[in-house]
């Protein structure tokens, strides 16, 4: 392959930070001539390197710089911990002169409890929505995404655990991803349109009424998936409480029920079908001593690059690019070509061959080339615009929103609270549970659609403009970080940079500090002024984004 | 963000044709003009109201009954004081149907709830590639940002889930409020002006720093959203918000008899749809063009006629009735244009739980005020509602340029996706003339 000159990095074209009084150097990311690494050598993130370059140079646009090391740390830090780093930890990667440092952090990152929790969350609202529903528990779903991904099960595995749960919805979590399905007594549509959907990529939602508009998936299709999921049977217990004297809603649980033979399903010109147990071709026994799920899980995981292994490569390639290779990234249906196909197939079947391993899959996406640029975008790449329906191009990253839970995560770190201490896991989660259901609404529809307003509208600029986070974040209170850097050693400047880094990641440009001087020396109050500048750090676009 | 100017009168078009004016007349006269003219402007203020509901309306039930099909279901038709029936469930509403109308002949395809909502919203099928506007934020676009007055959003959703204002960009997004009428975090507290602009000033620097830094439209629109969340915390015009503060006898217009007790229970049932159409009617009074009422609880897979009978339908004959007639009384209605529709509507067929499933191939949705033509049937159903029978169908298109001609932005305008794509407005609809006639 040719390769471009116009790769060679440039670390100080893409620093735009002030560091006269830098105690630190940007660090020095180990690459040669032209080639970029974080540090780490693997020949999948070779290939992924490779391929992605050649799709450059086919469309013909030039990849913008490296990222700079602060730049790129708020960027892994939020996209595998869901927050940002705190003060300290980018003043450690900053100094650090490792020349292996990206790939070492990545693997920290990887090791620490909030990437748990960061993808129990992620998993969590995708399996059972943001709202929980009647007679679902979000405890028990999140306990089993803690268990798995604390373990790092691999994918297949949880994936087969979901779709073939029995039992109590706290003792099992995982029956909740069905629970959640079935709200309405609906033969198990809702579970075969979900299931699918999130799992293999596939919407055939559609075709339970008439086959596929666009490719040639036929009605039969979705109730031969449904037929898998019959025989799942939902007890809602109830209990008696002695104090009011009545009956309440006890636990839930997901039972085996009998059923054998066919589905029956009605054509549109009225005629009645039936249809059987069929995963790809692959026909199960429709006897009644099969247990279909169990069936379904195994046939879901067979093959060199089964569905499974596409759509979970390319769900975590969006979590971390803000783009997967189709569009919509639930969608790997034939009719919906991806954008690097080669790619997607590599990466499934390299994550096949690694047992599903979701952090190695992670670690490749991580230390790729691409995920390392800036996000700034260059003339020479105007074209890879993604958000104005181009292709992407991964030739620069792109700006994502920050989810309500990692905004949330990330201004707690930015008051301290995570150091107090003040509150356990089961209080910080209720709060944290209760401040998130402000944005988020039903539809009230079949199929549990919920949106969310945290979206960049005008309720989310109030909230951070004079909600009661940002408030207790700017206070001074004892403990809290604003009051700990004013109350700390160095200068009026030292004490700007440090709020820059806390919320920003990075030191404030010149013009940024000049401004900042200049509200402190007019001043009467310097306390508001140091207020309000954090205030503003908060508030900004800069803070919100994750770029 | 490119967006081409719309081929209706500039506001440079409009200062030119004023400036012509002022030649004639004597500065006195001049000034006692335009004030007058932008009295009579405001009053003439056009505006909508969607009546969205959620979860797909059985319109067979409601609009377009079928007695004595297998489909027709437990409800019987009644006159109307317009030229069509009803359901007589719907007693109110069928003493103002003079205003309004009804389009039996919907025939629209999509059947997944997200689909359709996408459909009606934007009136165009959903595409990978682009998001379209919801027709909500194509009004906030053509005519909120002529209200230069206006101080609060052009596009308000009460009680619903939201839309997307695709690429006309985050401004014109739905602003989402509750029918409660407190705005969440809209107080400084005791913060005063100064420390405000001293924040704002601040943040100015930090926004544009990353404005400029390449990384594409989100950092400008950011800085839009709070340039409009300031406008509002610091606006009069809150006020309209305030839906507790209207008179009780006003309210009742709205609200189902409390004769009817089952009325109150259930899903955003009871007094909610009216107490949420009562704001919209104060949102439209302060300058609002386009308000979207949420009222969902209509995906009746199971159990629809006494669902309807007891919880639905009592709400929404009272809120449609009383909106008509509190809009007529103040001499709103011919400015106020009121569009009620689903993401779809239901199966005639009746399934084995006594529901109706979704179903897109026929029909109905109502559409009236803003100077249409009211009472009228437009297009028509079989005898079993199975098919549209009349020789014309229509699409979400057809009812939004009919919604775009009542609100005078014409039909010919074009947007622009930001892909540079050009996009007829309501997606090439057509007025339809029976109702604007």
């Amino acid at each position: 392959m040719v390769r471009p000159c116009q790769t060679r990095r440039s670390m100080a074209a893409s620093c735009g930070a002030w560091c006269s009084v830098a105690v630190f150097a940007l660090g020095v990311v180990a690459f040669g001539a032209d080639t970029f690494t974080t540090g780490s050598s693997d020949v999948i993130i070779t290939e992924i390197d490779k391929q992605i370059r050649e799709a450059w140079t086919d469309n013909d646009v030039v990849p913008s710089p490296v990222a700079d090391d602060h730049e790129w740390l708020r960027r892994v830090y939020l996209d595998i911990l869901g927050r940002v780093p705190s003060l300290e930890e980018v003043e450690e990667f900053a100094t650090s002169k490792d020349k292996a440092k990206r790939t070492k952090v990545i693997d920290k990152l990887l090791d620490d409890p909030l990437y748990v929790r960061n993808f129990t969350t992620v998993w969590t609202n995708l399996c059972i929505g943001q709202q929980t529903p009647r007679r679902v528990s979000r405890a028990g779903m999140q306990k089993f995404f803690r268990e798995a991904f604390g373990k790092n099960r691999p994918w297949s595995d949880i994936v087969s655990d979901l779709v073939t749960a029995e039992g109590h919805y706290e003792e099992n979590g995982a029956v909740n991803f069905l629970l959640a399905q079935m709200q309405d007594q609906d033969d198990g549509v809702q579970m075969t349109a979900k299931t699918t959907r999130l799992f293999l990529g596939m919407q055939v939602q559609c075709t339970q009424c008439h086959n596929h508009p666009f490719n040639d998936w036929k009605q039969d299709q979705f109730w031969q998936y449904n037929s898998f999921f019959r025989q799942t049977g939902k007890v809602d217990h109830r209990k008696f409480n002695p104090k009011t004297g009545r009956m309440e809603d006890d636990y839930s649980e997901i039972v085996e029920r009998g059923f054998s033979g066919p589905v029956y399903f009605e054509k549109r010109n009225g005629l009645m079908q039936v249809a059987y147990p069929i995963y790809e071709g692959q026909e199960v026994d429709p006897g009644d001593s099969t247990d279909r799920r169990k069936e379904l899980a195994k046939l879901m995981v067979t093959g060199e690059k089964p569905m499974i292994a596409m759509s979970m490569v390319n769900r975590t390639w969006a979590h971390f690019f803000g783009y997967g290779f189709t569009r919509p990234i639930d969608d790997l249906g034939p009719h919906n070509p991806a954008t690097h196909p080669a790619l997607l197939d590599f990466l499934a079947r390299e994550f096949v061959k690694s047992g599903y391993d979701c952090k190695q899959l992670i670690r490749w996406i991580a230390n790729s080339e691409a995920y390392n640029l800036t996000s700034r975008g260059t003339k020479k790449n105007e074209r890879d615009n993604p958000a104005a329906g181009e292709t992407a191009l991964f030739s620069h990253t792109y700006v994502k929103p920050m989810t309500a839970e990692q905004l949330y995560d990330s201004l707690i770190v930015a008051t301290n609270a995570h150091k107090s201490g003040r509150s356990g896991w089961e209080q910080s989660e209720k709060q944290r549970q209760e401040w998130l259901q402000q944005f988020v609404r039903t539809f009230g529809t079949d199929d549990g659609e919920e949106s969310n307003s945290f979206d960049g509208t005008i309720p989310q600029a109030l909230m951070m403009m004079n909600g009661e986070l940002v408030r207790d974040a700017v206070s001074v209170k004892a403990g809290s970080h604003l009051g700990d850097v004013l109350a700390g050693k160095g200068n009026e400047m030292q004490k700007i940079q440090r709020l820059y880094m806390t919320a920003l990641g990075r030191q404030p440009t010149r013009p940024e500090m000049g401004a900042a001087q200049k509200y402190l020396k007019s001043a009467r109050d310097p306390l508001a002024v140091y207020q309000d500048l954090f205030w503003a750090l908060l508030n900004s676009n800069e803070f919100i984004f994750n770029h | 963000m490119q967006l081409s100017t719309p081929s209706g009168m500039s506001r440079r078009h409009f200062m030119r044709h004023l400036a012509a004016g002022a030649a004639t007349l004597p500065a006195l006269d001049f000034i006692a003009h335009v004030q007058a003219n932008a009295a009579e402007l405001k009053k003439r203020n056009k505006s909508c109201i969607l009546m969205w509901m959620s979860g797909g309306p059985p319109t067979i039930d409601i609009w377009d009954l079928k007695p004595g099909s297998k489909n027709g279901g437990e409800f019987q038709p009644i006159a109307t004081k317009g030229d069509l029936q009803i359901s007589e469930h719907m007693p109110k509403t069928a003493m103002v149907m003079d205003n309004l109308s009804v389009v039996r002949a919907m025939s629209t395809r999509e059947a997944d709830h997200g689909r359709g909502r996408y459909y009606m919203h934007t009136a165009y099928v959903p595409n990978p590639t682009v998001i379209h506007p919801a027709f909500g934020s194509v009004v906030s676009y053509e005519l909120g940002t002529k209200r230069k007055d206006l101080e609060i959003p052009a596009f308000v959703s009460i009680g619903g889930g939201g839309s997307s204002p695709g690429f006309m960009g985050m401004s014109h997004a739905p602003f989402l409020v509750d029918n409660s009428g407190s705005i969440r975090n809209a107080s400084m507290g005791d913060l005063g002006e100064d420390r405000l602009h001293q924040r704002l000033n601040m943040l100015g620097v930090v926004e544009d720093n990353f404005i400029n830094s390449q990384r594409g439209e989100s950092g400008q629109a950011h800085k839009d959203i709070y340039q409009k969340a300031v406008n509002l915390m610091t606006s009069k015009q809150m006020a309209a918000f305030k839906v507790n503060d209207e008179k009780k006898e006003i309210l009742d217009m709205y609200s189902p008899a409390p004769a009817a007790p089952g009325a109150m229970g259930g899903m955003g049932g009871g007094n909610q749809f009216g107490k949420s159409l009562l704001m919209a009617r104060r949102l439209v009074e302060a300058g609002v063009p386009f308000v979207e009422v949420d009222f969902g609880g209509w995906d009746l897979h199971a159990n629809v006629f006494q669902t309807l009978k007891t919880q639905r339908l009592p709400a929404l004959d009272a809120g449609i009735a009383g909106l008509t007639a509190d809009l007529k009384q103040r001499g709103m209605l011919e400015d106020t244009v009121l569009v009620w529709m689903g993401e779809f509507a239901r199966t005639p067929r009746i399934n084995q739980d006594v529901g109706r499933d979704h179903w897109a191939a026929s029909w109905s949705v109502m559409i009236g005020g803003g100077g249409l033509k009211g009472g009228v049937a437009v297009g028509e159903t079989d005898k079993d509602g199975t098919s549209v029978s009349s020789s014309k169908s229509y699409q979400p298109g057809d009812i939004w340029a009919t919604v775009a001609h009542a609100l005078g932005i014409p039909l010919d305008t074009v947007h622009t996706s930001k892909r540079g794509r050009p996009m007829k407005i309501a997606n090439g609809g057509t007025a339809i003339p029976e109702l604007i006639g």
